[in-house]
């Protein structure tokens, strides 16, 4: 169900502009956005600090709402949506990793990963084996009982992930998902998101300002001043990932 | 909407079991202001309930004709008169509305039986003073007028005597010393158990004629300490005084310009300001209480905003793993009501602990207020819920994003 090409649009956004404050206080963001990203794709979005690529980050991730545009996810029209119901689109749709990984403090791996499960009210026997079996897809099946004070941050970035694709989601958010780790943990987190990309078919739109990270992804989104700077799928893709 | 709850229920649940420092400290002033109010009020009401007791114990409709000023340092002094047994029949004759009328006169005697002696309150007086003060016999019977006209070397004591005088033993027909007569008991007075005036059961009841006679000490007819007077039903009891006060004051010859050297008691008033103190003391013990409780609310209040810097970001994650706004508070409410409730319990079972101990160490009845304990429990409900909920409101208002950014 989750074939990379020939698909329509995943996620079609057109003239989407996000305007913070008001008045003479007011800053725009984002100017106008036009971004179509297909089933199954890796997109990287760079830019400098300030260049909005957060900002929408967080309208992709149906965290906030735009200010004007459009924005079809799947055939839904995001931008008409209320809080209730954009809570339930990222509930069945999405999953997000943040840069601070963002797990609940004192509370062990598995019940982390079990959090979303809570939410879809799933019976205890089946959100415990679904919970365990993200936690082994990501490599951390010895570490359910962990707290994530007892986890080095990469262990701690692979039950975010975990949580976040226990789910099953059509579509990865990624905040800058390494920007706490260092260069090996990097590599390591990149090649298991990549993984879940191209074996699972899962959809990933990662923030990222490092060259390097980026060049995981098949498509690189350039963002600057609130505008689509460069827009490119990348070609040499398998070269990129082996540096 | 019940799934959710149910589901709320256990997210809460978790988040109490994953902080239970946090919680036992929210917790703990619950069950510091929930006991406090319990245990002051159950106890303030059985001491009011206990003074109330010994006042109709007393006997009601009772008036105490004594000699002084009332009661304090000025009363009784050695310059004030005493009265005489040709008072009590004035008394008896003369004012209208008096049901019963017993001379008393008290002392203080050692009393002696075998090797067992102690100091004892010894009353004289005549039969109706049993009826007057509601005494009734447990063992053996009353003095009657026989006795009295003999001056029969017969007494009746109260269960505290008996106790210490006879231990099991019974005491009918067995002589004890008093002072330098030997005196039989005749009946044991039934219990009246402990007051705050002292232990009214420790006494010894003889005939007036008795201890005037074979007791000694009389050196004139105004040897009367005391008079007792019970009312008719429905007698105005202000109007009885005014009376006895008129007649008393024209037979000790008091002129217009002097004081009254004698004093009316009704033990209707005494009950009357006893039960209003003790009800001041429950108020103002129970305002006391009210402000710990207010404390304790204030704590819940002081962890619930430290910890809402993690509470925020949790919250964000809720919000952004698909949580709803409603949810996520449905859980704090739930966490919040939950806490409290618990705390409401452990407060009312501590506070049981409490007053049982207490009410036995102060000699006071536990009375169960079913109204307090549901008062301070909704209270401390409302307390945790106000408290632990409006944080949570404040920061679940926010856009996941500004909540998973809080620092």
């Amino acid at each position: 169900m989750k074939t990379a090409d020939g698909n329509p649009s995943l996620i079609s956004i057109r003239g989407l502009t996000k305007t913070y404050g008001h008045g003479s206080m007011a800053f725009q963001a984002l100017k106008g956005i036009d971004l179509s990203i297909r089933r199954g794709e890796f997109v990287a979005i760079m830019g400098p600090s300030g260049s909005g690529k957060s900002t929408l980050m967080n309208l992709l991730g149906c965290l906030d709402r735009c200010t004007s545009g459009s924005y079809q996810y799947d055939g839904i029209a995001v931008e008409s949506l209320d809080s209730v119901a954009l809570s339930l689109l990222r509930r069945h749709a999405l999953g997000f990793v943040f840069q601070g990984f963002n797990l609940l403090a004192r509370t062990s791996a598995l019940e982390n990963v079990e959090l979303p499960l809570l939410y879809r009210g799933y019976p205890r026997a089946k959100r415990r084996t679904m919970a365990r079996e993200a936690l082994a897809l990501v490599g951390l099946p010895d570490k359910e009982r962990n707290t994530p004070a007892e986890m080095s941050g990469g262990q701690q970035q692979r039950v975010a992930i975990a949580r976040a694709i226990v789910t099953d989601p059509s579509t990865l958010l990624a905040d800058e998902p390494t920007g706490n780790l260092d260069s090996v943990t990097t590599q390591e987190i990149m090649e298991l998101i990549k993984g879940l990309n191209e074996k699972r078919g899962i959809t990933v739109l990662m923030v990222t300002h490092e060259d390097e990270v980026a060049h995981y992804a098949k498509r690189i989104v350039h963002v600057k001043d609130g505008l689509i700077e460069k827009d490119h799928v990348k070609l040499d893709h398998s070269e990129g990932s082996s540096q | 909407m019940i799934g959710m709850l149910g589901n709320a229920f256990l997210i809460a649940l978790r988040e109490i079991r994953r902080n239970l420092t946090r919680a036992f400290l929210t917790v703990l002033g619950v069950v510091i202001g929930v006991s406090a109010v319990i245990t002051m009020v159950t106890l303030g009401e059985g001491t009011t309930e206990a003074v109330k007791a010994q006042i109709s114990n007393l006997g009601s409709n009772l008036l105490m004709l004594r000699p002084g000023a009332g009661f304090g340092p000025r009363s009784g002094g050695a310059g004030v008169p005493l009265f005489t047994e040709d008072d009590v029949e004035a008394l008896r004759d003369q004012v209208p509305g008096i049901a019963a009328i017993a001379p008393v006169r008290n002392t203080m005697m050692s009393t002696i039986y075998l090797q067992e002696a102690r100091n004892t309150s010894i009353t004289g007086s005549t039969i109706d003073f049993f009826s007057i003060n509601k005494w009734s016999i447990e063992s053996g019977r009353f003095f009657d007028e026989r006795d009295l006209l003999n001056a029969s070397a017969v007494c009746v004591i109260g269960t505290t005597v008996r106790k210490e005088l006879f231990g099991g033993q019974d005491p009918i027909g067995e002589k004890i010393r008093i002072g330098k007569a030997s005196i039989e008991v005749i009946g044991v007075l039934k219990s009246k158990g402990q007051a705050g005036m002292g232990d009214q059961d420790d006494t010894i009841v003889l005939p007036l004629t008795t201890l005037q006679r074979r007791l000694g000490g009389r050196t004139s007819s105004r040897d009367i300490s005391q008079i007792s007077i019970s009312a008719e039903d429905g007698t105005d009891s202000d109007f009885l005084i005014g009376e006895i006060t008129s007649l008393m004051r024209q037979r000790r010859n008091l002129q217009a310009n002097q004081d009254n050297n004698f004093f009316v008691f009704d033990t209707r008033q005494i009950a009357e300001t006893l039960s209003s103190s003790t009800r001041t003391m429950t108020a103002l013990l129970s305002a006391v209480a009210g402000v710990s409780l207010l404390v304790g609310g204030i704590g819940i209040m002081n962890i619930m905003l430290v910890s809402v810097t993690e509470r925020t970001r949790e919250i964000g994650i809720r919000l952004a793993i698909g949580g709803t706004a409603r949810e996520v508070l449905l859980q704090f409410l739930v966490e919040a009501v939950t806490l409290s409730c618990v705390g409401g319990v452990m407060g009312i079972l501590l506070a049981y602990g409490l007053c049982t101990v207490l009410s036995s160490v102060i000699q006071v009845p536990f009375t169960f207020n079913f109204q307090i304990n549901l008062l301070a429990f909704v209270f401390s409900a409302v307390v945790g819920v106000v408290f632990g909920f409006a944080p949570a409101r404040r920061a679940a208002r926010l856009d996941p994003i500004e909540a998973l950014r809080h620092e």
